[in-house]
Order: structure tokens, then C-alpha cells, then sequence
């Protein structure tokens, strides 16, 4: 397989999943994070709950620290894009520039407020004030999410121009922005962030708690964000589905190698897992779901599904993306299953959400979210391949030339390590110094 | 006024506001080690950090919006500094990346640590003089395309006279316009000691900024001959700077006026940025890309304008909200509100 051979194009690969996929742990975060600690501040003030405000406090704290390093790592990728891909930057910016330009402005927005937002919680004389600055947090946070993923929707369903013999003319920026890809990808990026912020902050809330800190603190922070967390995965489930439908339609070979549907027929089967055997084309020991495919594609267990045969060799996407569809899809189905049984739970009180099996079954649910996310990513750039920019510009004509992609690789490769490694220790750091029970106490002194 | 015009002066606006909040913060970081090393960091680090804390992802944020929009309007800039600089360019991110999460980890984190802060100073003075070598690389003779493909010459811009004496004006104006900033912020604070200190800093800078300025004038005569012919065109430029460093130095140098003497520095520094960026014109990269070779189309153009001027409504409110909040509201700079 030639694919493996490490030239430039493909270090320039590597490094750009290895910032990527560094980024958008923090990125996510950056996105949710500030919803869920506007709305505990809010029922704070509203409730008038020491509690809830004491949350959204120290969430903060905490949400300051994994910010810095979505911002550097930020940073990072907005070059690296230059830097790793100038032939594609140099084509797709005629057409792209809008919405990369956007995000920044977005971003401008969100650091300003969250600047003032960090630094006033007791300059106002009504805690409300102090709330609505959060406001434009979010609004910026999320639009930087929306802007940089319509990029890469249109990465995925180029349209927008025309292309004449390498150069491009009528250019369309607005419609290169609001292309087919859009609505699902920016709705599925958006919803799923909020999702794994909410699971994150439950998964850290339930550790507290197998720990023996069982105060209604921790109860309460429970309560919100398994709530929140529910609301996420339901509507992160309604725009996966739409996604699936989307591709059937724009990126049919995506769809097809992702579920190793090779024949082109109706009534197509879904098959979870399994092994394949590439001679034959046959899925070994997989779970086989009679027409759910045609069902995933088109809402239809009769509509004919594309199969990889209409697809020609050398534009196949890697197979192995099965795995990360299902491992994604897996998870958040596990995710919806159990913000619904804690929420059963919670409703009917015939059993104790605070039992040590839920409460591990959460903790375990937080780094599962954010593998979810690693895995649509990887599925959704390696799906796309051989395409940078999709049955337009080949990956491997995109990338750099230079011959020092393997070094600067190692480099940044040691920089994600040592600040992966100092995030979590200072974080870890900055809770135990100052746990919770400390201010607790204030809280239960002054009432 | 032509299009390619307003987009370069929109990102050079936005460089300069780079170089202006840039420099106070990569200064800031060196006074602090400085500080520390020297045993007067109990003198100088609260004011540091009480103006810092807040806005050093805004200034970021100035950087990269500068380069996202170049890319957006200048297409071709990322073809060819993008093939040229990738060594250069990673070294640059990992040293913002060391910096902003540094900063983060120290002063938000549990307790501050002498790595953090060593870090913070050396990061200080390294990114300027890293970054000052893409102004370098534009006035030609770094870059070279030959049958298609993209060379950076690294060993010409190592042993370049011109390349070390940009490099040398970097971290001098750094430490300049962040001691006089400082220097006024101190004196908002009512900070005697403090004051006293970043003063002393100030004058010790200011000299130097004029002397590295001249020898930048020299060295360019050497190496991009056209490019000198056409800043003396423009000569007016860097006289009203030359004028507005004396009038600030004037004003801290009798300690008085120092919000005054801030807003020369930064006039000072206008001046000069602007000249130069003029008297380079039409080239961004010499004799490869020009504003109008390297333009995107004209509805993208025209689009990112649009874009830009909507955004800029956002921003300045919201900007002027954030320095009302941290800059002159004069009880926070006291330290009486956190």
C-alpha cells in the first residue's frame, strides 16, 4: 500500500490529526463548557441558591485553565493550515476565506467577554448583570464553532465556483459557506460539544461522589448536568441520523465504507462490528440489522443504498472507518441510554441515582464522550480521503513540500505532551488546595 | 482608493494593534523575570498581572486575525510563506503556545513556579524576534522559487545584517512601549514604588529604540536598495515619529504626564510601522507577491470587507467596554476590585 509511504503529504497528515486531535478536546470544552456554567449561574440567581452559583465559580476556575490551551492550540491549527497546506489554502481561500475570517471575529468576541467575565463577579451590584456577560461567551464561542465548521462542510461538498482548467471563476462565497454539508455538520458539531461538556462535567461531579463527597453540592451538580446531558443527546442523535442522510445523498462513498457495504442494492442491512475479510468482501461475526441501512440512508427500509462497486478503486476511503462510525455511534447511544435512566430515575425515585454503579457507569461516560468525538473526526477526515477538498483537490497535491514535516512533527508531538500532562496537574492541583467543602462551609455559615 | 488598499491597511491596522498590545505583554514577561531575578518582584508583579490577566487572549486574538485575513484577502501569501516557513513559523507556535498556557497555569493554577516565569520571560523576547523575521523575509532575497518549488534560504537570513537588525529593534521597541505603558499604569495604580522602577525601565529603553531604528535604515540601504530609495519619499513618516519619541520621553522623563507621554509612544511607533508598511508598497513579498498579484477575486474581497466592517462594529464597543472595565477604571487598577 503506497498510502503508508511517510512523504510529506502524508507527515503533513499526521501532524495536522495530531494538533487536531489535541485541539478539539479543549475546542469542545470551549464550546459547552461556558452553556452549562451560564445556566448554573442563572438558576443561582433566580433560585437564589448559593449552591448553583458556587458551580458556575468553580467551573470557571477550571474552564480558564483548558481555555488557555484551546486558544494556543487554536492558534497552532489556524497556521499549521498555511504552513501544511499551502496549495489548498491558496485554492480554497478565494472561495473559504469568509467563514475562516468570521470565526476569528467570533473568537475576538468570545475573549473579550470572557476576559470580563472572569474578572467582574463581584464588580456589579446585580448578580444578573454579571450573568448576561455570559451571553456573548457563548454566542462567540458557538459561532466559532459554526463558522470553522462550515468550513469543513464545504471541505466535504465543495460547491460555490466553477473550476476551468485549475483556476476558479464565478465565485460564490455565501454559497460556498451554506452548502449542502452545512446544516448537519454544523448542528452535530455544535449539539455534541454541548454534550460532552455536560458529560464531562457530570463524569467529575460523579468521581467527587464515589469518593464519599455526598453533600447536596455535588447532588445538584449532578442534577444539572445529567439533565443538560440528556437534552444533548437526544438532539445530538436527531442530527446524527440527519447526517446519515446526508451522506447517502452528497457522500455516498463515505457512507459505503463506513459500513462495508460493497453492493450496491435496496433493502441494504446495517452491520455493527465484525471483521472483513477484503478477498471476499465478507463481514465475519458482525450483528447484522436487517434494512437498517436503507433505513439510516433514506428513511426507507425498501430505498436502494450506493455500495462501494460504484465507486472506483482509487477513490475508496480507508475501510477501517467502520470501527470509528460504530465506536461514535456506540457511544452515543450509551450516553442517550443512560441520561435517560438517570432521568427515569430521578422522576420515579424508586431508585437511588446516587448508586456507586450509575454514578461509575457516568464517570466512565465522560472520557467516552470525548472519545466519541476523536472517533467522528478521525471518521469524517479519513472518510473524505483521497479528497482534501472533495472530488476536486487531492490530498496528496495539497500539502507542503518541504522535507522538515517529520521534525516539526516530533516537536509537537513533545509540546501536546508537556501541556496535556501540566493541564491535568494543575487542574488537579487547583480543586484539591481549594476543594469545594471549603467554600461549602462559608456558604452553610452565611445562611 | 482601491480595494487591495483598504485590505492591506485593515490587516495593517490590525498588526499594528498587535505590536502595540503584544509588545506590553511580551515586555511585561520579561520585567517579571527580570523582576524576580533581581529580587523586586514584589515591586513590579502585582501590576503586571492585574493588567494582564484580563486581556491577554484579546491580544492573541490581534495576531491571529492578522494572519487569517492576510491568507483571506492574499491567497498567495500562504502558498509562499507557508512553503517557506514551516520550520521557522512551528518554532513561533510552540513559543506562543509555551507562553499563553504558561501564563495560564501559573497564575490561574494552584501556585506560581520559577519555570513558569522563566518561561514566560524568554518566550517574551524569542516571539518578537521570531516573528520580526516574516517583515524581514518580505524585502526578497530569503525566498526563492525555483522550477515551481518554494526554498526558503535559511543560511541567507542567519548570516543577513539586515535580519539581526530588524531582530535587535524587536525586542528593544518591546521593552519600550511595555515600560511606558507600565509606567503609566503604575501611575494610575498610585503605585510610587512600582513607578518608580518601570520609569527607570523606560528611559533605559528609549535611547536604544532610536539607535536600533537607525541602524535597521542602514542595514536595509544594503539589502533592499529600492525599498530605502522609497522610505526616504516618505520621509515625513519617520520624522513625526522621531517627534513623538521625543515629546514621550520628555514627558517620563519629568515624571509627569505619563498617559500623555503613552499615547506619543504609541504615535511614535504608528508613525514608524506605517511608514514603512507605505513606502513597501505594492510588494508583500519582493519581487514575488504584490497586493494586486496576490489579491483573492474580487467577491471574496469584497465579502471579507463587508464582513470586516459588521465585525469591527461588534468589536469596538466591546473593546472599549473591556478597557473601561481594566484600563481606566481607576479603583480596579488600585487593586480594589478583583
Amino acid at each position: 500500500m503506497d498510502e503508508l509511504e511517510l512523504d510529506s503529504a502524508m507527515l503533513s497528515r499526521m501532524l495536522t490529526s495530531l494538533t487536531l486531535g489535541f485541539h478539539i478536546i479543549f475546542a469542545t470544552l470551549g464550546v459547552g463548557v461556558p452553556l452549562l456554567i451560564s445556566l448554573a449561574e442563572f438558576i443561582g440567581i433566580k433560585r437564589n441558591d448559593p449552591y448553583y452559583t458556587l458551580l458556575a465559580r468553580r467551573w470557571t476556575r477550571g474552564f480558564v485553565v483548558t481555555v488557555a490551551v484551546g486558544v494556543v492550540t487554536g492558534t497552532a491549527i489556524g497556521l499549521q493550515l498555511s504552513l501544511l497546506w499551502p496549495n489548498f489554502m491558496q485554492l480554497a481561500g478565494q472561495v473559504i476565506s469568509l467563514p475562516l475570517f468570521l470565526e476569528t471575529f467570533a473568537f475576538f468576541f468570545e475573549a473579550i467577554f470572557l476576559g470580563i467575565y472572569l474578572y467582574t463577579w463581584d464588580r456589579f451590584k446585580k448578580p444578573i448583570y454579571h450573568w448576561i456577560i455570559s451571553i456573548p461567551v457563548i454566542i462567540g464561542s458557538t459561532l466559532s464553532a459554526v463558522f470553522i465548521s462550515t468550513v469543513n462542510a464545504f471541505m466535504n461538498a465543495p460547491q460555490g465556483f466553477t473550476m476551468v482548467g485549475g483556476v476558479l471563476t464565478d465565485i460564490e462565497p455565501l454559497v460556498a459557506m451554506f452548502n449542502p454539508a452545512t446544516p448537519t455538520k454544523v448542528g452535530h458539531v455544535v449539539m455534541s460539544a454541548y454534550l460532552t461538556s455536560a458529560m464531562v462535567l457530570a463524569a467529575i461531579t460523579a468521581f467527587s461522589m464515589l469518593k464519599g463527597k455526598r453533600s447536596i453540592y455535588y447532588k445538584k451538580a449532578l442534577k444539572l448536568t445529567m439533565t443538560a446531558g440528556f437534552i444533548f443527546a437526544i438532539g445530538t442523535a436527531v442530527i446524527g441520523d440527519f447526517s446519515g442522510k446526508f451522506l447517502a445523498e452528497y457522500q455516498p462513498e463515505k457512507l459505503a465504507a463506513a459500513e462495508w457495504h460493497f453492493e450496491t442494492k435496496e433493502n441494504a442491512d446495517l452491520v455493527v462490528g465484525g471483521f472483513l475479510d477484503r478477498e471476499t468482501e465478507e463481514v465475519k461475526y458482525g450483528l447484522v440489522l436487517p434494512n437498517f441501512l436503507s433505513i439510516l440512508a433514506h428513511g426507507n427500509p425498501n430505498s436502494e443504498v450506493m455500495g462501494l462497486d460504484q465507486v472506483s478503486e482509487d477513490e475508496i476511503p480507508p475501510l477501517f472507518i467502520h470501527y470509528l462510525f460504530d465506536g461514535m455511534v456506540g457511544i452515543g447511544m450509551f450516553l442517550a441510554a443512560l441520561t435517560f435512566f438517570y432521568m427515569i430515575a430521578l422522576r420515579t425515585k424508586r431508585f437511588n441515582v446516587e448508586n456507586n454503579w450509575l454514578l461509575r457507569l457516568i464517570v466512565l461516560a465522560g472520557p467516552l464522550s470525548v472519545l466519541a468525538i476523536e472517533f467522528g473526526w478521525i471518521f469524517s477526515e479519513v472518510g473524505r480521503q483521497p479528497w482534501i477538498l472533495w472530488d476536486i483537490l487531492r490530498t496528496g497535491h495539497a500539502a507542503t513540500t518541504s522535507d522538515s514535516v517529520g521534525l516539526m512533527f516530533i516537536l509537537f508531538l513533545l509540546l501536546y505532551i508537556v501541556l496535556g500532562t501540566l493541564c491535568v496537574t494543575v487542574l488537579r492541583k487547583m480543586f484539591k488546595t481549594n476543594p469545594a467543602e471549603n467554600e461549602l462551609e462559608e456558604i452553610t455559615r452565611t445562611k | 482608493m482601491d480595494i487591495q488598499l483598504v485590505g492591506i491597511t485593515v490587516l495593517w491596522v490590525f498588526l499594528y494593534g498587535y505590536l502595540i498590545t503584544a509588545s506590553i505583554d511580551f515586555g511585561a514577561g520579561f520585567f517579571a523575570y527580570y523582576g524576580e531575578l533581581t529580587g523586586r518582584e514584589h515591586i513590579i508583579n502585582k501590576i503586571i498581572s492585574r493588567y494582564l490577566s484580563p486581556v491577554w487572549e484579546v491580544t492573541n486574538v490581534f495576531f491571529v486575525f492578522f494572519f487569517v485575513g492576510l491568507v483571506g484577502f492574499f491567497p498567495d501569501t500562504a502558498y509562499y510563506y507557508g512553503t517557506a516557513l514551516l520550520v521557522p513559523g512551528s518554532i513561533a507556535i510552540v513559543l506562543i503556545a509555551i507562553r499563553g498556557s504558561f501564563y495560564a497555569f501559573g497564575n490561574y493554577g494552584a501556585k506560581k513556579s520559577r519555570v513558569y516565569t522563566f518561561l514566560y520571560g524568554v518566550t517574551g523576547l524569542l516571539i518578537p524576534a521570531s516573528l520580526s523575521t516574516a517583515l524581514t523575509l518580505s524585502e526578497g532575497g530569503f525566498i526563492e522559487e525555483v522550477n515551481g518549488e518554494v526554498i526558503f534560504l535559511a543560511g541567507e537570513l542567519f548570516s543577513s545584517f539586515y535580519s539581526w537588525s530588524v531582530v535587535l529593534l524587536a525586542i528593544v521597541s518591546v521593552l519600550f512601549i511595555s515600560a511606558a505603558f507600565l509606567t503609566y499604569y503604575a501611575s494610575r495604580a498610585n503605585d510610587e514604588p512600582a513607578l518608580e522602577l518601570l520609569r527607570k525601565y523606560a528611559l533605559f529603553w528609549s535611547v536604544p529604540t532610536i539607535l536600533s531604528s537607525i541602524l535597521v535604515f542602514v542595514a536595509l540601504q544594503q539589502h533592499n536598495p529600492v525599498h530605502f530609495e522609497e522610505t526616504l519619499d516618505y520621509a515625513w513618516f519617520f520624522i513625526a515619529s522621531l517627534f513623538c519619541f521625543l515629546i514621550a520621553t520628555y514627558f517620563i522623563f519629568n515624571k509627569k504626564r505619563y498617559g500623555t507621554a503613552f499615547l506619543f509612544v504609541m504615535l511614535q511607533f504608528f508613525f514608524a510601522f506605517f511608514g514603512y508598511g507605505i513606502s513597501h508598497l505594492p510588494w508583500i513579498l519582493y519581487d514575488y507577491i504584490t497586493i494586486y498579484s496576490g489579491y483573492t477575486n474580487e467577491t471574496t474581497g469584497v465579502y471579507l470587507i463587508v464582513a470586516f466592517i459588521a465585525g469591527l462594529c461588534l468589536l469596538v464597543p466591546s473593546l472599549i467596554l473591556l478597557m473601561r472595565l481594566f484600563l481606566f477604571d481607576a479603583e480596579y487598577v488600585k487593586g480594589n476590585k478583583s
